[in-house]
């Protein structure tokens, strides 16, 4: 048993990337290395506003200063900032009227992908605004959106159509000077996504945003800023997948989420970028700083990702719970297989009386893979009757891999109770013991206990999501779940 | 400001060393001094550790390095009268006592004690004389003196401590106990060393307790290692109710062969600064290692416990439980770390914090951490900071208890936990009774202290109930 056991794991942590394609659409590009004259060209490339470049360049010699962070528990060679192109834009850039005049290969790509851009999705109910190294190329429902008063664009096009908006809240959770990532992203950012969902209103779809990176060499900087403004409710998801290319790829990203008095944020996200090669080559680095803040009393975000992809994964969506009553959330399942590395995990900081938040975290660690939960709780003083749950728990499929658990608990008042737990162990010897005996074979038994593993998190998805993440977990732990 | 004076304090007893060479190196062993010269390189690099390094992120040192130390380290071990120091108020503890003066081993008759079952304890500055081969193959081998700087620092002024051999399939019937004593007139910084040796099969109970006689400045940089050969079983107590002008620096470094079983139990009463780093090697299979601490602090005490286990050999078990209460403006920080390395298989490991703040301005960092490369392993950790529960108190409130007996009975029930451990009757009841006392607010230092010397400065702490 113990060999077919192996057997299986092996054909589980050893199966090929599945997206990987690479499509060959023309490129306008930067040249290469980074310097306040890149950071002139994008911006002017880009048509921005003063102020947007005056942004920029305060991140750049801010960034100029900091030295990157080596304490997370991942290891990979030095990055060589210098070679790095920081602009690619597909060079074509249509206005579409209809789906026919989209260039057939890039649709090609997004059927590949299943993005729900056909007619037949639309009655999904699914509005997107696909990226395509950093420029946006599609969006649909706008007019829906528009009616609610929803704004769901591109970052340069807010910038161009809502600069007091940008203006007011970019930068605001996450500053330039928060760390040596952000720092970067605020330099070169090159595009993202941007929500604003007005007061009262219940965003009518559930927001959607596939990130793709395509040409070689070029690092994907995007920044997400999703407002809600009082009493509002949106659920945006955000999912990523990346065709294989040989150069590793960095990816630094900011994602930035205001919540004021009684609105509430769902954020989804899929990543299933590529990890790299068995033997470590290749894959994306994935360096993301999001973090969202409850501005006003009752407002609630909650975070939920499934993290497949990335050769490494270095990202802790955190929370600021400032308003009084304002609640947290944050489930997440992170499969790492070969030799991809990950670093994840959130941080809690509750400043506002009687806020709550609850962490659930899973890792599931195959082949010679490294999986770390590194998470931070902090009550403030003034942060009465806070209450935080966490539970991070960790799976290993093999004897090579690791599961790390880091958490941080900082407690600064006495009404405040924090709880956190968390086991690591392999899969049960019983229960697969339990559903072989009932006629399921092992293939079949790995995928029903991991699936049930992470049942907690994936139950957490959107509907559309929560199917192509039970993909992913398929394809990441290929010929055991389904 | 803060690295002044760590740099100060730095060249200065790099100067130490430099001038005092002679007293220093004393008697040892060439094979000690070498270990000496490796940890003061060590020391030369590294420095004192800052805020900076992720073990000593919540716990700062700087500002107790600011106190014009006296050094003297000429051998002060001698034949005295100890009863007229200090005599223990555990009376029904019947232990093997061994006392040491201001980091040196002050004694009755000899300084180095062969009891009936061979077993040797006594001075280590007399075993390095008298047995150095035996401390050759042993000293400086647990300490990790490249992760720690104070180890590191201990190990380069090493002169005097317990040292203790217990040889094969001995049974050291009375436990032996150390009683730490700081009496100086000017501040003190010491560094006393121990060297625990326990041979196959054998055991061993060792009871360590830190006073302070006078109410000055003292800071104490102990390292303790323990060997445990094949079988062996050791319990480690280690007390501390010093007086709040006094830092401790306290490592123990146990290394665990296979089949050994090591008890550690850290207990905090009082004490202004208090650092323990526990570190564990397990390097056989088949072992146990279980670790239990108890921190009752207030005013604006400092408690840091920093626990390391090593799961380097297959099919062994740790278990940690730390807890503590916390009044005033009292700070706590618990990080623990299990390693679980590739071929560490079957191993169980258990990790477990639990604090209760009695008041805002108290505050509690906890980090237990786990770092697992082997699959078939059963770890687990928990931590939780809050207050007394209050379902509980419902209930006892319901029954007729006024809310003051509640609370105190819930809080000596939580603190039961880790008393419970003790296995030795004697030392568990009084310990039961200091924690009873600690936390009705009777317990002082002065109590603990023989000379009565009717101080001034009013040193007793209380826990005050009107704040709960």
């Amino acid at each position: 048993m113990a060999d077919k056991n192996n057997q299986i794991l092996e054909e589980v942590t050893g199966s090929d990337y599945k997206y990987g394609f690479y499509t060959d659409i023309e490129m306008d590009q930067a040249p290469p290395g980074l310097t306040e004259d890149t950071i002139r060209f994008i911006s002017a490339k880009k048509n921005e506003p003063q102020f947007m470049l005056d942004f920029r360049l305060k991140a750049f010699r801010h960034w100029k200063t900091l030295e990157e962070p080596k304490w997370a528990h991942v290891d990979y060679p030095p990055i060589k900032y210098q070679d790095l192109i920081y602009y690619s834009a597909p060079r074509k850039r249509p206005k579409y009227d209809s789906l026919d005049e989209v260039d057939p290969e890039l649709l090609e790509t997004f059927e590949k992908l299943g993005i729900p851009l056909d007619e037949q999705k639309m009655l999904a109910g699914v509005a997107v605004d696909a990226v395509m190294d950093s420029v946006s190329v599609g969006s649909t429902f706008k007019k829906t959106l528009a009616e609610h008063g929803v704004i769901f664009c591109s970052f340069s096009e807010a910038l161009q159509k809502h600069p007091e908006l940008i203006k007011k809240y970019m930068g605001k959770v996450v500053p330039h000077t928060d760390n040596f990532f952000a720092a970067l992203n605020s330099a070169v950012f090159s595009d993202g996504s941007f929500a604003y969902i007005p007061k009262g209103v219940r965003c009518p779809l559930e927001l959607s945003t596939y990130f793709r990176i395509n040409a070689a060499n070029t690092g994907q900087f995007e920044r997400t800023l999703i407002v809600a403004e009082e009493g509002s409710y949106v659920s945006y998801m955000e999912g990523c997948t990346a065709p294989i290319r040989d150069e590793n790829q960095l990816h630094a990203a900011i994602v930035e989420i205001i919540a004021h008095k009684n609105a509430e944020v769902k954020y989804s996200t899929v990543q299933n970028w590529w990890p790299g090669d068995k033997q470590g080559k290749g894959g994306v680095y994935n360096f993301v700083t999001k973090r969202g803040i409850c501005e006003g009393e009752n407002a609630k975000i909650s975070w939920t990702q499934v993290e497949t992809g990335s050769a490494i994964t270095w990202k802790y969506p955190s929370l600021i719970l400032k308003g009084d009553n304002s609640t947290g959330e944050f489930y997440s399942v992170a499969v790492t297989n070969n030799k991809q590395q990950a670093d994840t995990g959130t941080k809690m900081i509750h400043l506002g009386k009687n806020t709550k938040s609850t962490i659930i975290s899973k890792g599931i660690s195959g082949g010679k893979s490294n999986n770390s939960y590194r998470g931070l709780v902090k009550t403030t003083r003034n942060a009465e009757n806070a209450r935080n749950f966490s539970q991070c728990d960790s799976l290993l499929l093999g004897d090579q891999c690791g599961a790390h658990t880091f958490p941080y608990l900082d407690v600064g008042n006495r009404s405040s109770i924090v709880e956190h737990e968390a086991t690591t162990s392999k899969i049960s010897e019983d229960q697969l013991f339990y559903c072989l005996q009932r006629g399921i074979d092992m293939e079949g038994a790995i995928g029903l206990i991991v699936n049930g593993y992470a049942k907690e998190v994936l139950s957490k998805l959107p509907m559309e999501f929560a199917v192509e993440a039970q993909k992913l977990l398929s394809i990441s732990l290929e010929g055991s779940v389904g | 400001m803060n690295t002044m004076h760590t740099t100060l304090m730095k060249d200065k007893l790099l100067e130490l060393f430099e001038t005092e060479q002679q007293n220093i190196r004393g008697n040892a062993t060439p094979m000690v001094n070498r270990i000496r010269k490796h940890a003061l390189t060590r020391f030369k690099t590294n420095g004192f550790p800052t805020t900076k390094k992720e073990s000593w992120r919540f716990t700062d040192l700087t500002p107790l390095l600011n106190t014009e130390f006296a050094f003297d380290f000429r051998n002060q071990s001698k034949s005295t009268d100890i009863e007229k120091i200090f005599t223990c108020d555990v009376y029904d503890l019947d232990t093997y006592s061994q006392t040491l003066l201001n980091g040196w081993l002050i004694y009755k008759h000899a300084p180095l004690t062969k009891l009936a079952d061979g077993t040797i304890v006594g001075s280590l500055a007399k075993a390095m004389e008298v047995y150095p081969d035996l401390v050759d193959n042993y000293l400086g081998k647990a300490a990790a003196t490249d992760q720690h700087e104070m180890a590191a620092l201990n190990t380069a002024f090493l002169q005097d401590g317990l040292f203790i051999f217990v040889p094969d399939n001995t049974k050291v019937e009375k436990p032996i106990q150390l009683i730490n004593i700081v009496n100086a007139e000017q501040p003190v910084f010491l560094q006393p060393r121990h060297l625990v040796i326990v041979g196959k099969n054998a055991s061993i109970t060792l009871v360590h307790c830190d006073h302070s006689l006078t109410h000055n400045i003292s800071f104490t940089n102990t390292v303790l290692e323990v060997f445990a050969e094949e079988g062996a079983k050791v319990e480690h107590y280690k007390m501390q109710n010093k007086g709040r002008n006094s830092a401790l620096v306290t490592h123990s470094f146990f290394h665990q062969k296979q089949n050994s079983r090591v008890s550690s139990n850290i207990i905090t009463l009082n004490g202004g600064f208090t650092k323990n780093i526990v570190e564990a090697t397990i390097d056989g299979t088949n072992c146990e290692s279980e670790h239990y601490g108890l921190y009752l602090v207030d005013s604006n005490q400092h408690v840091d416990n920093q626990l390391n286990i090593d799961h380097r050999a297959p099919g062994s078990t740790s278990n940690q439980l730390y807890k503590g209460i916390l009044d005033d403006e009292a700070k706590a920080v618990f990080s623990g770390k299990v390693l679980v390395r590739r071929h560490a298989q079957q191993t169980q490991a258990f990790q477990n914090n639990k604090n209760i703040l009695l008041t805002d301005e108290a505050k509690a960092n906890t980090q237990p951490h786990l770092e697992i490369y082997a699959d078939d392993v059963k770890c687990s950790h928990g931590a939780t900071v809050g207050q007394l529960d209050p379902d509980a108190m419902f209930y006892m409130r319901s029954r007729g208890l006024c809310e003051r007996t509640a609370r105190q009975m819930m809080m000596i029930a939580f603190a039961g936990e880790v008393v419970q451990k003790i296995s030795i009757d004697a030392l568990r009841a009084r310990i039961q009774n200091m924690v009873e006392k600690r936390l009705k607010g009777e317990l002082s230092i002065c109590e603990q202290c023989v000379l009565h010397c009717n101080s001034k400065e009013p040193t007793s702490f209380n826990i005050d109930l009107s704040k709960l």
